[in-house]
């Protein structure tokens, strides 16, 4: 070996061995950074990441406590104005008939008939100032009235060791959740907003406000619901967000 | 041939690499669909592909964290190998070797001897980690953990204790990486766990 080269053993190996650490280092970065996307895309990935959303709902349903309220607050810490949230936008907000609204109420119940609006509105109601999660992130607090979600399903003779409530919207939207939580005495047919009637941008004529789960599990504009052990899915739900989604 | 990173310590580590890797990549995806501050990740450092991708890996990842860093915290602190590591530490010693660090005057004779700076630093990566997850978990959570998240000053305060966790601990990778580049021995020593060449 040439003795320059050995005499300069040390440094050129360590530079050599910095040059391989930096390369190497770099190109893991690069290929972790690069198939971040094409990662999720992949069947077996995704098979996997569907199965811990999964374990997530058991999780979940694990750790939520049915007794458990969310915080509420002074109504001077509403948000104003709410934010408005939808699959399409502002413009495009469902304008419901108020007159020949009629909510379908079937599936594991007594008694399978539709409501009409003063029928609901004669129920007795409860009202709430809570915090409304987006599954974005941001947060807002809003208050509504209505009766509870729960008092409905034993007026109608829902079958309350049923798995889950599905319901579906005048918008085309659709979503379910658990009887647990359908159950929570926070859970609310929110026929109103702010002491008002609740305006066509916020679900008119109701919303399920459900104060423990993230705002896209909070369905609007709803016109059927029914009580089933197969599970109804939901719109984003089906699309890859978790169908859990308790706060 | 002296062991200079236990085989247990080597393994938690690589796997808490690639967990916080898909933890933060996810995360920044997460942040882009409401930022808190006026900026956002670019797409090319972020994962998941959309937001409900990037949920997907965030909360699978999350049980790799946390199952890992129990694992770790549990032998470090039943083995006594984190208090013979980590302690003691002075803030003298801490400030002397940081100074030190900065004129690149740092002596790597012995690998398993953590200098003072190096101390504070896997400390503070340490409880940056566990902040995470406590801010996750208040996230995450908001209703059942409500005591957790009301220490944070609720949801809200909990979102920017997690960001804020998330940009110590990033700081703390950067410096990491860029001072085992500065001393590749230390870089095998944490696959092999022996120091080959002394």
């Amino acid at each position: 070996m040439d003795s320059k080269l050995k005499h300069h053993e040390g440094p050129l190996l360590a530079s050599l061995e910095r040059r391989l650490f930096l390369s190497r280092g770099l190109s893991l970065g690069a290929l972790s950074l690069l198939s971040g996307c094409d990662l999720t895309d992949d069947d077996n990935v995704q098979r996997v990441l569907t199965a811990m959303s999964k374990w997530n709902d058991g999780a979940q349903a694990w750790l939520f406590d049915p007794k458990r309220l969310a915080p509420e607050f002074p109504v001077s810490m509403v948000t104003d104005p709410f934010p408005f949230n939808a699959y399409y936008g502002e413009d495009e907000v469902r304008l419901v008939d108020g007159t020949d609204y009629k909510l379908d109420v079937g599936g594991m119940v007594r008694e399978r008939k539709a409501w009409r609006l003063p029928e609901l509105y004669a129920l007795p109601q409860v009202s709430q100032v809570t915090r409304h999660i987006c599954v974005e992130g941001w947060s807002a607090i809003g208050k509504w009235s209505g009766p509870r979600f729960s008092d409905f399903l034993q007026r109608v003779g829902a079958d309350l060791s049923a798995k889950y409530v599905g319901f579906k919207c005048a918008d085309d939207y659709y979503t379910s959740i658990d009887m647990q939580t359908a159950l929570h005495p926070q859970t609310i047919m929110a026929f109103k907003y702010a002491d008002q009637v609740l305006p066509p941008k916020y679900g008119f004529p109701w919303k399920l406000r459900i104060p423990t789960k993230l705002g896209f599990k909070n369905p609007k504009h709803v016109v059927a619901m029914f009580v089933t052990n197969e599970d109804p899915g939901g719109y984003w739900e089906d699309k890859g967000y978790n169908w859990f989604s308790g706060s | 041939m002296k062991t200079v990173h236990p085989l247990l310590v080597r393994v938690t580590h690589w796997v808490n690499a690639l967990a916080i890797l898909v933890m933060v990549m996810s995360g920044w995806k997460i942040y882009n669909a409401s930022p808190l501050f006026d900026f956002v990740f670019p797409d090319e450092v972020t994962m998941g592909g959309w937001l409900a991708g990037a949920l997907q890996w965030h909360f699978a990842a999350m049980w790799v964290l946390v199952l890992n860093g129990m694992i770790y915290l549990a032998y470090g602190l039943f083995s006594g190998h984190l208090w013979r590591r980590m302690l003691p530490i002075s803030p003298r010693a801490m400030l002397h070797d940081i100074f030190n660090a900065l004129r690149g005057r740092l002596a790597h004779d012995d690998l398993s001897v953590y200098n003072a700076a190096q101390k504070a630093a896997y400390l503070g990566a340490i409880a940056l980690a566990i902040g995470l997850v406590l801010s996750g978990l208040a996230i995450w959570k908001p209703v059942q953990f409500y005591a957790l998240a009301s220490l944070m000053g609720d949801y809200e305060g909990a979102r920017l204790l997690h960001f804020f966790c998330m940009t110590g601990l990033v700081l703390f990778v950067l410096v990491h990486v860029a001072m085992v580049a500065l001393v590749p021995k230390t870089f095998l020593t944490m696959i092999t766990g022996r120091l080959n060449n002394g």
